[in-house]
């Protein structure tokens, strides 16, 4: 046992020299294959963290919202279809939302303006989201005024800029009371934008959404899981097109450092006949060269990785946020939880050591298997 | 010690280009002395040496190791034969560019897995033993030819082996410097060494430390 780990710290050893013999060719390995991880695991990682963060997000949405359909558009909830969905087992809250959008020709931007149930917002004030308050310069206190749609100007005192946490979700909004928005929008009494269901049992979701499209056979139930599908394939999507745009250059990265992993130089060839002849094996030779691609492989894994992981969870993926997080004027600015899915990981690890090895593995192989006087030969 | 009987080597056999570099040679090489081949280019001397050191195997006839048959052997046996056994100096002696002078000594015993502190120092001794202490950290590429030679010489030794195997060793070097390495030859067989080698250098082959020189043409023994 001894002798073996001996062995193969004397194989690092020659290894470990053999690499620093050869410091520039093994050093622009090093650079390409590393950006090679690192664009992958860029990709990866920030659009599993956006996936888990909007996951995160949406646990505190309703687990069903109702919408009044018309010709197959949206329309306003009328009078009375809270009543008549009355009571339905499972669900633990109805209640009606009023919320709309509001196009902002100051910074020419849309807001979401809401009247929350929960959160009592009084009459005169607002509370808005923190990239509204970041486009307006608005601070508790500050007054503001919009022109409605109707032409009328309204005037109106931050009461409060929401949390940074939710930011994802809440940067464009602008919270204000039920009086404030009837009034804004003229939004007729008694209707409402939307209505929330609430239903503890997430097997029961399903059941709730059949018993309300059939008694409102003019509505439509829309369910948190498939909102939260639909944001999963949005950022699979975005991902997809990022590799895909990427494709060329990862193809480039790729065959170059094949290229360099499997070329091997007349001198090595020698090198490999030298060892031979002086009583290395061709398990030997093959152990080493395994060494050093594992070394140079695994070194530009972590590197690759660890500066994915930077980029993307300490500054915030400024290579590839546009294309990633969509487009808006109002872009939500917020700080992604480090997340990371083992599977992808692995997937990555396996797609990008393995070849290498591979790479490395085959023409050693065949040069290996020389026989060893060729070395007398030279 | 070693025994040949009716060796053959061909190279490229079966095709339009084949050739027999040896054709049938018997010969017993005797343990703790100093055997020289000699003969003109192309005479299959540097065959016969790869043969005699397991470094390649006879396209037909027997090789006999201190009475063990080793002609059929796979490559693992033979390479560890090799290793334990024998000590090879090359003509252009094939030291690894870019290591110091320590590192070339210490490769040959790095499948052994024997203790690096241990085989460090057996390296240094051998190094100080043939002069080169003061320049064991110096890549092999910055030494001179006859100092290259030694750490070749070292590098045969460090493995401790039976046999010692040089081929035309004397071929890159001046007079002062062949005679220094006949010097050593001697210092080596001295300890009980067996010292086979190539040569057509008269100042190897007429040397009072080769016992016995074999005489080559056409991949046949000419003469003894």
């Amino acid at each position: 046992m001894n002798a073996w780990i001996e062995k193969q710290r004397h194989l690092i050893d020659f290894t470990l020299a053999s690499l620093a013999r050869r410091r520039t060719k093994n050093l622009g390995l090093l650079l390409v294959y590393t950006l090679l991880v690192f664009v992958l695991a860029s990709v990866a990682l920030y659009t599993h963290a956006l996936r888990q963060e909007a996951a995160q997000v949406l646990k505190q949405s309703p687990e069903i919202v109702l919408q009044r359909m018309v010709a197959g558009r949206h329309d306003l909830i009328p009078p009375g279809y809270l009543e008549k969905i009355g009571r339905i087992r499972g669900v633990q809250a109805i209640e009606g939302r009023l919320w709309g959008y509001y196009y902002d020709p100051v910074v020419k931007a849309n807001y979401t303006f809401m009247a929350p149930v929960a959160e009592a917002v009084r009459p005169g004030t607002l509370v808005v989201g923190p990239a509204v308050a970041r486009s307006r310069g608005l601070a508790p206190g500050n007054t503001i005024s919009f022109r409605a749609y109707s032409g009328k100007l309204f005037a109106f005192t931050v009461a409060g800029v929401l949390p940074h946490a939710s930011e994802l979700v809440s940067a464009d909004l602008v919270l204000m009371s039920e009086a404030d928005f009837r009034a804004f929008f003229e939004y007729p009494a008694g209707h409402h934008t939307d209505i929330a269901l609430s239903v503890a049992n997430p097997q029961e979701v399903r059941n709730v959404a059949a018993k309300l499209a059939a008694a409102l056979p003019d509505s439509r139930p829309i369910l948190r899981e498939e909102v939260l599908r639909t944001y999963a394939s949005i950022f699979d999507w975005r991902e997809g097109i990022v590799l895909a745009l990427l494709s060329a250059a990862i193809f480039a990265f790729a065959i170059l450092a094949w290229e360099k992993a499997s070329g091997l130089s007349a001198e090595e060839k020698r090198e490999i006949g030298i060892l031979k002849a002086i009583g290395w094996e061709t398990g030997d030779v093959i152990k080493m060269k395994l060494w050093e691609g594992g070394l140079i492989s695994l070194s530009a894994f972590l590197l690759g990785f660890v500066a994915a992981y930077i980029q993307v969870f300490r500054f915030g993926a400024p290579l590839f946020e546009p294309v990633l997080k969509g487009w808006a004027v109002l872009y939500p600015r917020f700080e992604l939880v480090p997340a990371i899915d083992g599977l992808q990981v692995a997937t990555l690890f396996f797609f990008t050591v393995f070849p290498y090895m591979a790479a490395v593995l085959v023409p050693i192989w065949r040069a290996a298997i020389t026989d060893p006087d060729a070395a007398m030969r030279s | 010690m070693i025994e040949l009987k009716q060796i053959r080597k061909a190279f490229n056999q079966g095709r339009p280009n084949e050739f027999w570099a040896l054709n049938g040679i018997d010969l017993s090489i005797e343990a703790k002395k100093v055997t020289a081949f000699q003969g003109p280019s192309g005479s299959g001397k540097t065959t016969l040496l790869t043969i005699v050191g397991c470094l390649a195997r006879p396209t037909s006839g027997r090789v006999r190791l201190a009475e063990d048959d080793i002609s059929g052997l796979p490559e693992r046996f033979l390479t560890d034969i090799r290793r334990s056994t024998f000590g090879f100096v090359f003509q252009q002696f094939n030291l690894i560019k870019g290591l110091s002078a320590l590192e070339n000594v210490m490769l040959p015993a790095f499948p052994t897995g024997r203790p690096h502190r241990e085989l460090r120092s057996h390296a240094e001794s051998l190094l100080d033993r043939l002069k080169l202490a003061h320049r064991r950290e110096a890549r092999v590429e910055w030494l001179s030819g006859g100092e290259q030679q030694r750490v070749a010489i070292a590098r045969a030794l460090v493995n401790d082996p039976k046999v010692l195997i040089a081929d035309e060793p004397t071929a890159n070097l001046d007079t002062a410097l062949s005679r220094e390495f006949m010097g050593i030859l001697e210092s080596l067989n001295a300890e009980g060494r067996t010292v086979i080698l190539t040569s057509h250098d008269p100042l190897v082959v007429e040397s009072a430390a080769v016992h016995r020189v074999v005489s080559m043409r056409d991949g046949q023994l000419t003469e003894d």
